[in-house]
């Protein structure tokens, strides 16, 4: 386990100040997606009305039947 | 239909649009360039030559780079499912997620724990560990996609499930039936081998950069024949997987194939089109340009003479090639509806013997279930211009791109590539061509299947979750800015990158 630990801390060492750049890229990326994005904009809109699969599944079938 | 709000429906289309095909700027060039760099760190490992290992270590850095800003891209879609397209997701919940789940496992693992191998192994892992793991990284890269071509294919022909009418949900009855459908081998094989010719293009159009200003060349060549062997290969297996697919649509999306070739009146020994200007008639005098005589009735049904229906016989039924009209299937579609808030009703009393006659009438009218949201019947068209402007630049460019490689093969072989400017000015542009015929495959598939999200089950208009118009666009419009400066920052990286050029020794990636 510490090999695994070690190879991939000296290969983020190794990396060059213009790949050091690329993944602060993809860090700030990834806690858009993931933290501002889920979180504040994309909530599963049936998990934020409903708590139960048998909820959800009627309030699909009423919007399919279209019994709002 | 008028429960369901047209605005909010394309918005949320023009945002899952507008993610999609950012997200295939990333994909098809991890797929295809992933192979390139195994084929090269392969040769480096077999003649131990230093400029197989220069190649393959430019290249991985690349590859690298495209995959780290492309990584994660297609999250947003599941985040656009979750939330704009709730019914939708809901309904074919079960189907997405065995293979999803499967991709997670198998394929994302073998993906991401080799990648750090690959570009953090040189001199640290044995040499032939080290170049299996491009390998693993390429077949990973690929896994990936097969297991989201399949979910993709499922929703263009929907087989080997059932629809439970309690939970509202698609259950799996056969998940062979939903991997080995034709649609989804020949939508694997068709995607996969286009990003190959991504990948070609992409070491093509940098290596001809290279030549045009005079550096690196015997890199640049070495590059180009190995990117001209793997494109031409490539570029003619799409056309004859791109065939088989026409097969199979003019078999499970009539309606798709007749808007590709604008045929609204369908015929025997039905022509295709290869050049020309669509006019606005909605018949079959709306094109004027070069046509094959009876090769669409070979392309769709491997017969010469065969019918091939146009959006008209669709529209209006023919009762001579056996074709319902749509104003049936809509009628039918209402009666499955019905039965369904019945058969609901009469769960709700207890009423089992009712439940049990209604479901039986929904089952049998099941097939026509998605007509019943309808209130025209031209509401079933796709938008035919778009889908065939499309589909005929595309094929168009895949041809191009075949006489291309051959073309750079034979002048490379003969040692003629770096007098021959008109040629590499053509190899730097083929690049942008190549995402040109990539994105307008999409809208082929995804436009030509319009208006349906599971095709004849489901719509787009009663997939939607009910959200406000104003929140759907503002993600929009933040989408569209994160991505364009997500794009930019990855385009200045690379930029810098291939300026620098491929160099002995250096950091890892």
């Amino acid at each position: 386990m510490k090999k695994i630990i070690d190879f991939y801390i000296s290969g983020f060492k190794e990396m060059s100040v213009h790949n050091k750049k690329l993944w602060v890229i993809i860090l700030v990326k990834l806690f858009i997606m993931f933290i501002i994005l889920k979180i504040f904009f994309f909530p599963n809109f049936l998990n934020s009305k409903f708590d139960t699969d048998k909820e959800k599944g009627d309030y699909v079938i009423e919007q399919l039947i279209g019994q709002e | 239909m008028e429960h369901f709000d047209l605005a909010l429906v394309d918005w949320s289309r023009a945002q899952f649009a507008l993610t999609a095909l950012y997200h295939w700027i990333f994909v098809p060039l991890t797929l295809g360039l992933s192979f390139i760099v195994a084929f090269m760190h392969t040769i480096y490992y077999k003649t131990r030559d230093e400029e197989w290992k220069i190649m393959t270590r430019f290249w991985m850095k690349l590859f690298g780079i495209n995959f780290a800003i492309g990584v994660a891209t297609g999250i947003i879609l599941e985040f656009e499912f979750g939330l704009n397209w709730s019914n939708y997701s809901w309904i074919v919940g079960d189907i997405f997620g065995a293979p999803l789940a499967i991709e997670g496992i198998l394929a994302f693992f073998l993906e991401s724990s080799f990648i750090a191998i690959m570009f953090f192994g040189w001199d640290r892992v044995s040499k032939k560990f080290h170049m299996l793991s491009s390998w693993f990284v390429a077949i990973g890269s690929n896994l990936s996609a097969l297991w989201i071509l399949i979910a993709n294919a499922w929703m263009q022909n929907p087989t080997g499930t059932a629809f439970n009418a309690d939970t509202a949900r698609n259950e799996m009855v056969n998940f062979f039936d939903i991997a080995l459908s034709p649609t989804a081998v020949f939508k694997f094989l068709h995607t996969v081998s286009q990003s190959y010719v991504i990948g070609a293009l992409f070491v093509i159009s940098i290596s001809a950069w290279f030549i045009l200003k005079n550096r690196h060349l015997l890199f640049a060549r070495k590059s180009i024949i190995i990117a001209s062997v793997f494109g031409l290969l490539a570029s003619v297996f799409v056309s004859i997987t791109g065939d088989s697919s026409s097969f199979n649509i003019a078999h499970t999306q009539p309606m798709k194939l007749a808007a590709m070739e604008a045929l609204y009146d369908g015929e025997e020994s039905a022509d295709l089109y290869v050049v020309g200007l669509l006019n606005k008639n909605k018949d079959n005098t709306n094109f004027k340009g070069i046509k094959i005589p009876g090769m669409l009735s070979i392309m769709a049904f491997r017969n010469a003479d065969a019918f091939v229906p146009g959006v008209n016989d669709i529209l209006n039924g023919n009762e001579e090639q056996g074709i319902l009209s749509a104003e049936s299937r809509i009628e039918k579609g209402k009666i499955a509806i019905k039965a369904l808030a019945d058969y609901k009703q009469a769960r709700k009393e207890g009423n089992d013997e009712l439940a049990d006659q209604k479901l039986k009438e929904f089952e049998t009218n099941y097939s026509h279930f998605g007509y019943g949201f309808f209130k025209d019947k031209e509401e079933i068209v796709p938008n035919v211009p778009l889908t065939f402007y499309s589909f005929h630049i595309m094929v168009a460019l895949g041809l191009f791109f075949i006489l291309l490689f051959a073309w750079l093969l034979y002048v490379s072989l003969k040692d003629r590539l770096v007098k021959n400017k008109l040629l590499l000015i053509i190899s730097l542009w083929s690049l942008l061509l190549g995402y040109i015929a990539t994105e307008l495959g999409w809208i082929v598939a995804e436009v030509g299947r319009q208006p349906w999200t599971i095709q004849d089950l489901l719509p787009v208009t009663a997939s939607t979750s009910h959200l406000s118009v104003g929140s759907v666009q503002t993600t929009f419009f933040m989408f569209f800015a994160l991505f364009s400066v997500l794009l930019i920052a990855e385009i200045k990286i690379l930029i810098t990158q291939i300026k620098k050029g491929p160099e002995k020794g250096g950091s890892h990636v």
